[in-house]
């Protein structure tokens, strides 16, 4: 199945329909080692976005660009500015192409990353939804490579997010509001990297 | 007269350090931006913005912040504003003080967002950016002598320039990081300059590189 502006649009639906069904879930992740809006604030956001996308913008990079100025004006808190940025790389990497393939998306993974990580300035083993972001993308490029198609691509992504996010579990937080607790927030689940594989695992089930 | 602009996940703490700090600076615009828009703590991207355009008479606005995220939404505010805007990394209530009061003397972008943090700032987002390329034709390039003359040209002036050679970038107003360059004689380079004085920065080391340097 081509991967259009259309089907872009019905898995940025479906991330937001996950949002809103895990909001108490990313809540009470957030209250053990922050400030306890995550949660909130990420189910409003997409909640927004989904409003938007009564009409559809033209290409896939436009549905993406359209989530990018939505979230940083919407979620507030970090998440804001951390996923607006990641979607305006993706879009930016994605251009105005008609149609993704496997690379393009692991592309644009790779992009977000690397906005994610300008913008919140942490690094792998901070703690934060890098230490999703950064394996899924390794996996993503690897498949693509291979030739693997979106779903596949998003499937490893997603795989490989799941995994760097149980990994932030014993780390002591770095970066965001969990490092002024320091050694408490050893033991939690980050709940941006829980989010950020919630968000790939969403986007693979709908490519498939 | 350079502008404040105070964001804070509250926005009574927002309120207040623009109250304290207006006490000492009554003719500067200190705008705070606190809260999330709804009555709760948090940062609203769209009304940082605002509160950037509000605070900006045409020289420049200082934003100042409290935590984490608010960095964050400020710099994206910041990149974009139409003008120029410097998001510095200092103690919210004393940096917005010592900023208020320097803007009320009349200083510069770069001096009002040095007064706030007693150290250079850590983003800056100029809607002027000048930029030349300049050659290097004298023999040594930036070496020594001709590193020290384009760093005390600049010295005195209002703004952020930088040297880029290659993939590396040096602050201009630095020896050692202008020679760390490594920059040859023949080489290319770009010079960046942002803040109000940027164009009279960038005519400076034209005119010097045109001078090869008084080799």
């Amino acid at each position: 199945m081509a991967c259009t502006a259309e089907s872009v649009a019905e898995a940025v639906r479906a991330v937001a329909a996950v949002v809103v069904e895990h909001r108490e879930e990313l809540i009470r992740l957030d209250r053990e080692i922050g400030d306890g809006d995550h949660g909130e604030n990420l189910a409003r956001g997409f909640t927004a976005l989904v409003s938007k996308l009564d009409e559809v913008p033209s290409s896939p990079g436009g549905v993406l660009r359209l989530a990018a100025t939505t979230l940083i004006s919407t979620v507030g808190g970090a998440a804001g500015p951390l996923y607006g940025t990641a979607f305006l790389r993706a879009a930016t990497s994605v251009g105005d192409v008609a149609t993704l393939d496997g690379a393009a998306v692991a592309a644009a993974l790779r992009a977000a990353l690397d906005g994610v990580v300008a913008r919140g300035k942490a690094s792998l083993g901070d703690k934060t939804m890098v230490d999703a972001l950064t394996p899924a993308v390794a996996a993503a490029e690897s498949v693509a490579a291979g030739g693997g198609g979106v779903a596949e691509v998003l499937t490893a992504a997603a795989d490989a997010a799941e995994m760097g996010a149980d990994s932030t579990v014993p780390m002591v937080a770095r970066k965001g509001r969990a490092s002024y607790l320091g050694e408490r927030s050893s033991g939690h689940l980050d709940p941006g990297a829980r989010s950020t594989a919630l968000l790939l695992r969403t986007l693979a089930a709908s490519a498939r | 007269m350079i502008g404040l602009v105070v964001v804070s996940h509250s926005r009574k703490l927002a309120e207040g350090v623009a109250e304290l700090a207006g006490q000492m600076a009554p003719s500067v615009r200190i705008v705070p931006s606190g809260g999330d828009g709804t009555g709760g703590l948090g940062t609203d991207y769209v009304a940082v913005g605002e509160a950037i355009a509000r605070a900006d008479s045409g020289s420049g606005v200082v934003v100042l912040f409290d935590l984490g995220s608010a960095k964050m939404v400020a710099d994206m505010a910041a990149e974009e504003a139409e003008g120029s805007v410097v998001v510095v990394d200092a103690p919210l209530v004393e940096g917005a003080v010592a900023a208020a009061v320097r803007a009320q003397g009349g200083a510069g972008l770069a001096e009002v967002a040095a007064a706030a943090s007693g150290v250079a700032p850590t983003s800056v987002v100029d809607g002027d950016v000048v930029r030349a390329e300049v050659e290097l034709t004298n023999s040594v390039g930036l070496h020594a002598r001709p590193a020290a003359l384009v760093a005390r040209a600049l010295d005195r002036l209002d703004a952020s320039v930088h040297v880029r050679f290659g993939d590396e970038s040096a602050d201009a107003k630095s020896v050692l990081a202008l020679m760390g360059l490594g920059a040859p004689g023949g080489a290319r380079v770009e010079v960046v300059a942002s803040g109000a004085d940027a164009a009279e920065a960038v005519r400076r080391v034209e005119e010097l590189a045109a001078r090869r340097f008084d080799e």
